[in-house]
């Protein structure tokens, strides 16, 4: 596989990335945990802070109707970039976390019963976790995991037709890409399945929104959420997709002003989807940033980001399994741009204090995966993850200062 | 640099040899410490008597170089103390991280000085140390954290 280059073409966009670390040349791999803004979502923020800010929809002055429709105009945008038919059906969150929340209080709540099953995953991020605890803790659902066979990922699949056919499945709520494995999961076949059996879908695609061609419709999932800040995006604002009926059956996640059509002493009456759902001023430069962020992927095409995260992670694979003592987590084939390792019995905490000696960024700990790095006997591991900014030498680096930690802590 | 202040050679071995490893056979008390930053977990384990003081002290872990280094010269240093000079001992060596105390009477602790430049390795640093004095107070209770 060849190195797919749009680095040299895109890196440049990125001003954070041109800067020395500890006297090194920055090698930025923890874009699992954050990417990198280009300058033109950067202007964008500034651009709309300087001409166009104002509330939005009280839009009785020039600036808050701009504010407005710019907001809006965002909203269209996420919903062309998703493939969603209605713009109705986005609603702007504070990201991936706050939209499961969402789903889990507004949806799970009125409609899980006692005995009902919510399937997830093992290599659930602790976001797409805890909510569903505390749903089932509430309504009486019971929490099924459908296990990884080892350090691959691998799942049997077939177990979720095997539990849908056993009739309570009620949500199915799983990662595309795993943040910790980087393994893709076969999202539209789980939706499929799901779907055939009445059950509900969410789909988290923290990892995938910013890196893998999305399409609602084609995946017939319910809801589908992510953040801004994982694919260019500015922080604090994020997406939930939801299927238009069910938008509009469920209840207000936070209440008070935005969000009502009329309220007396006693009593209020809410907007419909999505406006139903984001109480407050939103985060409106926010949107106005994510938008403008979505923009740039496509100017750069999400099929090619893809091959370019699934050429760096195969890759760095590759190298990574040349080092002595090396405990490799996730797949062997399919792997998106991230790779997580054990490296001998140096601690992950140890190796990134090390690298970053070295200018090397990358993420060591549980990644929000505690009880999926006990199953595998982890403590912690390390990350690195890649963008389309990212370049062949710094594989090597990567190799390099891996090599040198190694040394330096080695028995 | 910073960074080999950081780890310097006696941290580097005793966190790949660490002294005192292991549990201890009773009558004994315990106590553990986590991280839940990164996970990490200490448990220590002490055998005291009114008369002699800390008789044995052993640890086990789970855990990054610095924190098993400082729990590793912890157990060199605390054993033969009254539990009221071992506590002492936290102390001093606590503010010598924190408040930049001085380093008297803190032996190869001193080492660990390092820190003080990486505070987000504090809490690696002085993991073990609560795990002592959870140890010493003879409660076998939840984990106490480094939070």
């Amino acid at each position: 596989m060849n190195f797919p280059g749009l680095a040299n073409q895109y890196r440049a966009d990125f001003p954070i990335l041109s800067q020395e670390v500890n006297g090194h040349p920055l090698v930025y791999l923890d874009n699992a945990a954050s990417t990198q803004r280009p300058t033109a979502v950067i202007e964008e923020l500034a651009r709309y802070y300087r001409e166009d800010h104002a509330n939005v929809h009280r839009g009785l002055h020039t600036l808050s109707n701009r504010a407005t429709a710019l907001y809006e105009k965002a909203r269209v945008s996420v919903a062309h970039y998703l493939n969603a038919k209605k713009a109705e059906s986005i609603v702007f969150t504070r990201g991936t976390t706050e939209g499961i929340n969402l789903v889990a209080e507004s949806w799970g709540s009125r409609n899980l019963r006692r005995g009902d099953l919510i399937v997830l995953t093992e290599m659930e991020h602790h976001a797409n976790l805890i909510p569903w605890q505390i749903i089932a803790r509430k309504t009486g659902a019971i929490l099924h995991f459908l296990p990884i066979q080892d350090d691959t990922g691998a799942i049997e699949w077939s177990e979720l037709a095997e539990l849908c056919r056993q009739g309570n499945v009620r949500l199915v709520a799983l990662t595309h890409i795993s943040n910790s494995l980087g393994c893709v999961n076969p999202i539209k076949q789980v939706c499929q399945t799901a779907k055939k059996y009445g059950a509900v879908t969410l789909i988290d695609a923290a990892q995938s929104a910013g890196h893998a061609f999305l399409d609602v419709d084609d995946i017939e999932c319910d809801f589908l959420v992510f953040s801004s800040h994982k694919c260019c995006g500015p922080t604090g604002i994020g997406v939930l997709y939801g299927r238009q009926e069910l938008l509009d059956s469920m209840e207000p996640y936070q209440t008070g002003g935005e969000m009502i059509v009329s309220v007396s002493w006693n009593e209020a009456k809410w907007k419909p989807a999505p406006h139903r759902f984001e109480a407050g001023t939103p985060h409106i430069a926010g949107a106005v940033g994510l938008a403008k962020a979505l923009e740039y992927l496509e100017s750069i095409g999400r099929r090619k980001i893809e091959e370019s995260d699934h050429f760096f992670g195969t890759a760095a694979a590759e190298r990574l399994r040349e080092l002595p003592k090396m405990r490799l987590l996730g797949p062997v084939a399919d792997r998106a741009g991230i790779v997580s390792f054990q490296l001998g019995t140096i601690h992950a905490h140890d190796l990134v204090a090390f690298a970053d000696q070295y200018g090397v960024a990358l993420r060591g700990g549980h990644h929000c995966n505690q009880p999926l790095m006990r199953k595998l006997g982890l403590m912690a591991s390390a990350r690195a993850s890649f963008y389309f900014y990212n370049t062949e030498t710094e594989i090597d680096r990567l190799i390099s200062v891996l090599r040198d930690a190694a040394k330096y802590f080695g028995d | 640099m910073d960074f080999d202040e950081l780890y310097q050679s006696i941290i580097l071995d005793h966190s790949k040899r660490p002294r005192n490893r292991g549990t201890l056979s009773p009558p004994v008390t315990h106590g553990s410490g986590y991280n839940p930053a990164c996970g990490d977990e200490v448990t220590v384990f002490v055998r005291q008597s009114p008369e002699r003081g800390i008789e044995q002290v052993s640890f086990e872990s789970q855990a990054c170089a610095i924190c098993t280094a400082s729990t590793s010269l912890m157990t060199t240093q605390v054993k033969g103390k009254t539990r009221e000079q071992a506590l002492a001992l936290q102390r001093r060596f606590i503010d010598f991280l924190t408040k930049d105390a001085p380093e008297e009477g803190l032996g190869n602790l001193q080492a660990l000085g390092g820190v003080k430049k990486f505070p987000q390795r504090l809490k690696c640093a002085t993991l073990g140390w609560h795990a002592l004095e959870a140890a010493l107070s003879g409660l076998d209770k939840e984990p106490v954290t480094s939070e």
